[in-house]
């Protein structure tokens, strides 16, 4: 199946000299999720504003559907939802003509119950009739959902969906997320909680100063980049290291009562085979093992950091 | 043409315009009422007729161009400046439309209100004055000439402003003092011939004198001419519009 979005080559510079995209290319499959990764001002609302048309890029081309954005931007928008980052909606008007509103402004015809379906979805079919105004913070971010998804966009794009928003929120918002992938919407969503890229994601792309670092699958980026802590939980306490373990990556933990081992999963021998047998040789009993894969976090630090050396 | 698309906008603002009923009409008809009684009554009973127009009547179309361009800049300008002020303008630019089909949402609502409101004073005006129209079909013309020219500079300007000081300021600073001065209250023939002059400078005076023509049949310049001047004036204002969405001017960056 052809990519539902196809970036190439995407510059984008501003007046003032920021370079916000510097050569971004990158296809997203259809039906997948995408989590665009980076510290604040990396440039991934410059890229998501970009494929919407509301920046316009310094040189490059995007097709979402196979529809060019400069070219054929009415088919390409009309593909298209957007979430934006900040809380943005006419505060007077009610909720239902505002999702009404923006159904019309992308062409559709007017499907009562289809958006009656979408207000029920987000649990805003109660408040239908109340202004804007009157919701809550959480309320008004399902709001813009609603408006994003009233014209059955085949792509929906969060710009930092759950910024600011309670843990109870947050749940249901992944829900939602993956109840409209199971209905074929392709999701990209910019975040810069890695817990949220990793509960959600099929894909993470990294952005940095404009950059695109990489876009892996998850499972195998964190099984690449991963690292693993072996936690061996001692019979008795030790108060130093024996010198004959000195060549190993150990750090003593609970008072002595813990070793934990760093160990890449990548590498040929993870020298656990080795390790056991001489802690056996040094005469220290071990009485329990757990091994942890490293989180996204510690990936997307070693990737950042990799950039600043 | 996505007339969906233009539809949406118009209805949505049409909606605030109804929300709003009140302050929307009932404003503009009270201050029409005060002009009748402070210049048609008053200060009106004291002039002789002009151009055989009792003074009264002679003011009519001067009172109602008055208005019609004052709502015309004020609804268009607030109407675009509204979405850029609270945000939703994302919504606008990341629509499948092109700047024409917005343009024709949000002009054609707001042009709509105004002429809406025309002829509610030009219905108030009936009850304190004799009123004939000569050319009925020319005073809608001018009518909706100069709301739709005036929409679109409306338009500009709430495209322009980064605040609703600025959204108030060239109505306020500019087209109330035109007006003004532009005959709405006496013809140009009644100033010294100097400023009989200057007056033709004023581009207003061209919209009020045939406005008045098709009211009464008299005119300070031709009636081509008027129709000329607001026609130009309207193709001016599209072209900047188009010029604005082109270069994405205070919208994209």
């Amino acid at each position: 199946m052809p990519p539902i979005i196809s970036v190439s080559n995407l510059n984008k510079s501003y007046a003032s000299g920021t370079v916000a995209l510097d050569d971004v290319s990158l296809d997203i499959e259809q039906g997948e999720i995408l989590a665009l990764l980076g510290p604040n001002g990396a440039g991934k609302t410059t890229l998501i504003s970009t494929i919407c048309g509301l920046v316009t890029p310094t040189s490059g081309t995007v097709t979402v559907g196979g529809h060019d954005i400069a070219t054929e931007f009415r088919a390409a928008r009309s593909l298209i939802g957007l979430v934006p980052q900040e809380i943005t909606i006419e505060p007077f008007e009610t909720v239902l003509n505002t999702a009404k509103f923006s159904r019309g402004l992308f062409g559709k015809k007017r499907d009562d119950a289809y958006l009656e379906k979408v207000l029920r979805s987000l649990s805003l079919w109660d408040k239908k009739d109340s202004r804007n105004m009157e919701l809550s913070g959480g309320m008004k971010r399902r709001v813009l959902i609603a408006k994003a998804l009233s014209h059955n966009p085949r792509v929906l794009f969060l710009d930092e969906p759950t910024a600011g928003v309670d843990v109870g929120l947050r749940r249901e918002m992944w829900e939602l997320v993956k109840e409209l992938r199971a209905e074929g919407v392709t999701i990209i969503l910019t975040t810069h909680y890695i817990e949220e890229a990793e509960m959600m994601a099929d894909r993470i792309g990294v952005i940095n100063k404009g950059r695109l670092l990489l876009v892996e699958e998850k499972d195998k980026l964190m099984k690449q980049l991963g690292r693993k802590h072996l936690k061996m939980e001692l019979q008795s306490p030790i108060t130093t290291l024996p010198d004959s373990l000195a060549d190993y990556a150990l750090t003593l933990a609970d008072d002595g009562g813990t070793l934990i081992y760093d160990y890449d999963t990548q590498a040929e021998r993870t020298g656990i085979t080795r390790l056991i047998a001489d802690l056996a040789a040094a005469g220290i009993s071990v009485r329990d093992l757990d091994s942890q894969q490293s989180s996204l976090e510690e990936v997307f630090m070693t990737l950042l950091e990799g950039e600043v050396a | 043409m996505n007339w969906r698309s233009i539809w949406a906008i118009y209805q949505f603002e049409m909606a605030r315009t109804f929300r709003t009923i009140a302050q929307s009409v009932l404003s503009p008809v009270i201050s029409t009422v005060l002009y009748f009684v402070v210049f048609g009554s008053a200060i009106g009973s004291r002039i002789d007729a002009v151009d055989g127009i009792s003074y009264g009547a002679f003011i009519v179309p001067g009172l109602i161009m008055l208005t019609l361009l004052q709502q015309s800049v004020s609804n268009a300008s607030f109407g675009i400046y509204f979405p850029k002020f609270i945000g939703t303008m994302y919504e606008l630019l990341s629509a499948p439309m092109s700047f024409i089909e917005i343009v024709m949402g949000y002009v054609g609502a707001a042009a709509t209100k105004a002429v809406m409101i025309a002829l509610i004073i030009l219905a108030t005006s009936a009850l304190f004055v004799d009123l004939r129209i000569e050319h009925p079909f020319w005073m809608l013309a001018f009518l909706l000439l100069t709301a739709l020219s005036f929409s679109l500079l409306g338009f500009i300007i709430g495209i322009w402003a980064k605040s609703f000081e600025q959204l108030q300021l060239i109505p306020l600073l500019v087209i109330t003092p035109l007006v003004f001065l532009g005959g709405a209250f006496y013809s140009a023939s009644m100033l010294p011939p100097f400023w009989e002059v200057v007056t033709k400078f004023n581009p207003v005076l061209y919209l009020v004198s045939g406005f008045r023509w098709s009211f009464f049949g008299v005119a300070d310049v031709p009636v081509g001419i008027s129709l000329f001047a607001v026609t130009g004036f309207l193709l001016l204002c599209l072209g900047f519009i188009w010029w604005i969405f082109r270069t994405g001017w205070r919208l994209r960056e």
